[in-house]
């Protein structure tokens, strides 16, 4: 039993958090929901400076142009892209969309280009529910299908479908799709609606071998939206600590006051005992353990109630200050709380988690 | 990271599984703890753990442990509770005092008490809260003076778990009145006979005699009782307090075996008829949540026995630890008690599904004075307000 970082681990990490924290900056944050294509420069050099990094193919094989690393080395990665409220899709082309594509034969290659050339990727067409996964539908391989994604600037699309009554998984540049923005209330999601066709050239696994990856991808995207929650709940709760330190009212630092102190401790207290969930689902996934789909949901359900609070009491501590759209607390509110409900929220996931362990215990 | 157990470790396991399973009483057969003969009882159990050499498994040998690390600890404690082991009666002294013991006690003070803390010879009680200090501990008024070979104190300690009938007492003393709050205290190692002790049991909330009032009137205590410097009382009372709030009171253990039959007690109630809304559904999120919480409270253990084995102290975290385990034994018991529904108040045995459900309630009784005792959850969020997120001292 070791339950710690190695050197390395927390090395990569560090150096990927300087280079994130130097290139997005709440000003560049700022900057996107007051115009989100009036790009700047800093949007596309900052892709390029995460793409120089390589930890896009941290998680693809060496032979197929990755770093052959582990879930355990990339999710403190993604944590520090939640702590940087990060508009382009990091965990999700890392941790998501490469290691799933480039597990099929067909997607491979797809992957070990992407990664030569730098390229971003999303995923969508499935959704978690309570009971069973949700799939966009279509009647015939001929007709289109319209899932929302995140990040739709992304260069490569990880797309679901139930064509016919057969589950299918594409992979297409944006050559195949049409992309219609569809603002969220955080606008710096990017989310889109993608218009497409499945077709025999995008298609990279059907049927069973379809499944299986639908439900890695499931567990996929809980386990890093869940760590950028964490890295989000962090986030807030920092700024809030310093902000209530400083703002005085009758004469003191409102942070000295219990009712202050007792709202943030709790949230504190929930991220302290989040955090050791979702290392452990990293650690299952990576090593392919059974009990993965478990501690996954368990750490998803964890960092959407720690994030949800901690948004939650910093909006509260701040006061009106934290109601504005000039300061920063709003661009880490807005992603928490989508982020929260993506991908199972808190309860759906628990629900997995009742039907997982009563199945177990029997 | 490896979140595995060694081979050696998983021989552990089964070496503490087989002999528990053979030696762990039934449930009922100790009477409770909080009675005179139920203490009795529990003591003979604390002797058959100590011959077995499992009543302290990490401590030296010598005094009647295995010397094994804080992951055999953990081990040792996932057996017991999943054996459905009794409530420890030496837990003041094994989990609270003998840490302390440890780091500040003199070779002697270990040769004299160590072994016979392990047996559960001696039984040990804390002496520190009084009726004007308890969360402010520091507050502290009873007295110790200076005389030949020795202290005399005088004064009130309360709230001494296991105090009705216990051997010893680890107490706090003002020993200097002219010195600041914090520093003119000292620990004694204190003498339950000894002449001058009075000891007045205080029923719990389940009517028994779980604690007591204990006053001191010209006790004296040898200088050999002395248990770290004179005027160091709160430095080695705060390690005693780290122990409590931090991993060696309270194994996750106890609560991931409770959730785990809290999830079967789900799984066992039968589903409601009242229309759309289905009460069973209603409490079954506060079920899994409360399980989920007994998973995390062992992983976050499981990560700090990692950094206290690399040589990292454990500082204001065991304040954040104490209200995390302390809310989620209240929330297990309350959840099974919700399911139960009317009848949970029944001392009389009932059982559905294998289950013995007047469990919950004396498990509820005891989860209800966690959030209280070792500091309450209040002053925890201060100091986890103050230490881990840089708040301004009020």
């Amino acid at each position: 039993m070791d339950f710690s970082f190695s050197d390395d681990q927390q090395e990569l990490r560090s150096a990927v958090a300087k280079v994130l924290s130097d290139w997005c900056t709440p000003a560049d944050l700022h900057a996107r929901y007051v115009a989100l294509d009036a790009d700047t420069g800093r949007a596309k050099g900052r892709w390029e400076a995460i793409a120089d990094l390589g930890v896009c193919g941290l998680l693809v094989n060496e032979d197929a142009g990755g770093l052959g690393l582990s879930d355990v080395d990339l999710i403190g990665i993604a944590e520090e892209a939640g702590q940087v409220i990060l508009p382009e899709p990091l965990s999700t082309t890392a941790g998501v969309v490469f290691p799933i594509a480039a597990s099929t034969a067909a997607g491979a290659p797809v992957v070990a280009a992407a990664l030569e050339q730098g390229l971003s990727a999303t995923f969508g067409g499935v959704a978690f529910g309570p009971k069973r996964h949700s799939v966009s539908t279509t009647l015939d391989g001929a007709m289109a299908t319209t899932p929302r994604v995140a990040n739709g600037s992304a260069d490569l699309f990880l797309l679901v479908a139930d064509v016919g009554g057969e589950l299918q998984v594409h992979l297409t540049g944006r050559d195949g799709v049409s992309v219609v923005a569809t603002p969220s209330l955080d606008l710096t999601r990017d989310l889109a609606t993608i218009h497409w066709t499945p077709s025999a050239e995008t298609l990279i696994a059907s049927g069973e071998a379809a499944t299986a990856l639908v439900e890695e991808l499931l567990q996929r995207a809980a386990l890093y939206s869940a760590a950028e929650l964490i890295g989000l709940c962090d986030a807030m709760l920092t700024l809030t600590a310093s902000y209530v330190s400083e703002r005085k009212q009758f004469g003191v630092p409102v942070g000295s006051f219990q009712a202050v102190k007792h709202h943030l401790a709790g949230a504190r207290v929930r991220l302290e005992f989040s955090r050791p969930a979702l290392y452990r689902a990293a650690y299952s996934l990576a090593t392919n353990a059974s009990t993965a789909a478990h501690d996954v949901s368990m750490a998803k359900s964890m960092a959407s109630d720690a994030a949800d609070e901690a948004a939650r009491v910093s909006l509260q501590c701040h006061g009106a200050i934290g109601y504005t759209f000039e300061y920063d607390l709003h661009l880490a509110m807005k992603r928490a709380w989508a982020l929260s409900a993506d991908f199972g929220d808190a309860r759906s996931h628990r629900t997995r988690v009742f039907d997982l362990v009563s199945a177990a215990r029997a | 990271m490896d979140l595995t157990f060694t081979p050696d470790q998983e021989v552990f396991r089964q070496e503490a599984r087989t002999w528990l399973e053979a030696n762990v009483p039934q449930p009922g057969v100790l009477r409770s703890l909080d009675t005179k003969e139920g203490f009795e009882d529990h003591r003979v159990f604390e002797r058959t753990l100590f011959e077995g050499r499992w009543s302290v498994v990490s401590w030296p040998e010598a005094f009647g442990g295995r010397d094994v690390g804080i992951m055999e600890w953990l081990i040792f404690e996932e057996e017991y509770y999943r054996a459905g082991g009794p409530r420890r009666v030496s837990q003041n002294g094994i989990f609270l005092l003998a840490p302390t013991m440890f780091e500040f006690g003199t070779e002697w003070q270990l040769d004299r008490y160590m072994a016979k803390m392990a047996s559960g010879e001696e039984i040990w009680c804390q002496g520190w809260s009084e009726p004007d200090a308890g969360s402010d501990l520091a507050g502290i008024r009873s007295k110790a003076t200076k005389v030949d070979g020795g202290w005399i104190l005088n004064g009130q300690k309360t709230w001494c778990s296991r105090g009705a009938f216990a051997h010893r007492c680890f107490g706090i003393f003002r020993s200097d009145p002219e010195a600041d709050r914090h520093r003119g205290l000292t620990y004694y190692l204190i003498d339950m006979a000894a002449e001058g002790v009075t000891v007045r049991p205080i029923g719990q909330l389940d009517g028994e005699t779980g604690f007591a009032e204990v006053f001191f009137d010209d006790v004296f205590v040898p200088d050999e009782d002395v248990l770290g410097g004179i005027g160091e009382g709160w430095k080695v009372a705060m390690a005693t307090a780290g122990s409590e709030r931090g991993i060696s009171l309270r194994s996750p253990a106890r609560y991931t075996e409770a959730a785990g039959k809290l999830m079967d007690l789900l799984a066992s109630t039968p589903a409601g008829d009242l229309g759309g809304y289905d009460p069973r559904a209603a409490i079954a999120d506060d079920v899994v949540k409360a399980y989920i919480d007994a998973e995390a409270y062992k992983l976050h253990t499981y990560m700090t026995a990692t950094k206290v084995r690399a040589g990292h102290k454990v500082g204001a975290e065991a304040s954040a630890t104490k209200i995390f385990w302390s809310e989620a034994d209240v929330n297990i018991h309350r959840a099974a008690l919700r399911l139960l529904g009317e009848g949970a108040d029944l001392y009389e045995a009932q059982e559905r599904g294998g289950l013995d459900l007047s469990e919950w309630l004396d498990g509820y009784l005891f989860a209800l004075s966690g959030p209280i005792y070792a500091g309450t959850n209040e002053i925890q969020r201060n100091v986890v307000a103050e230490r881990m997120l840089g708040l301004p001292r009020g």
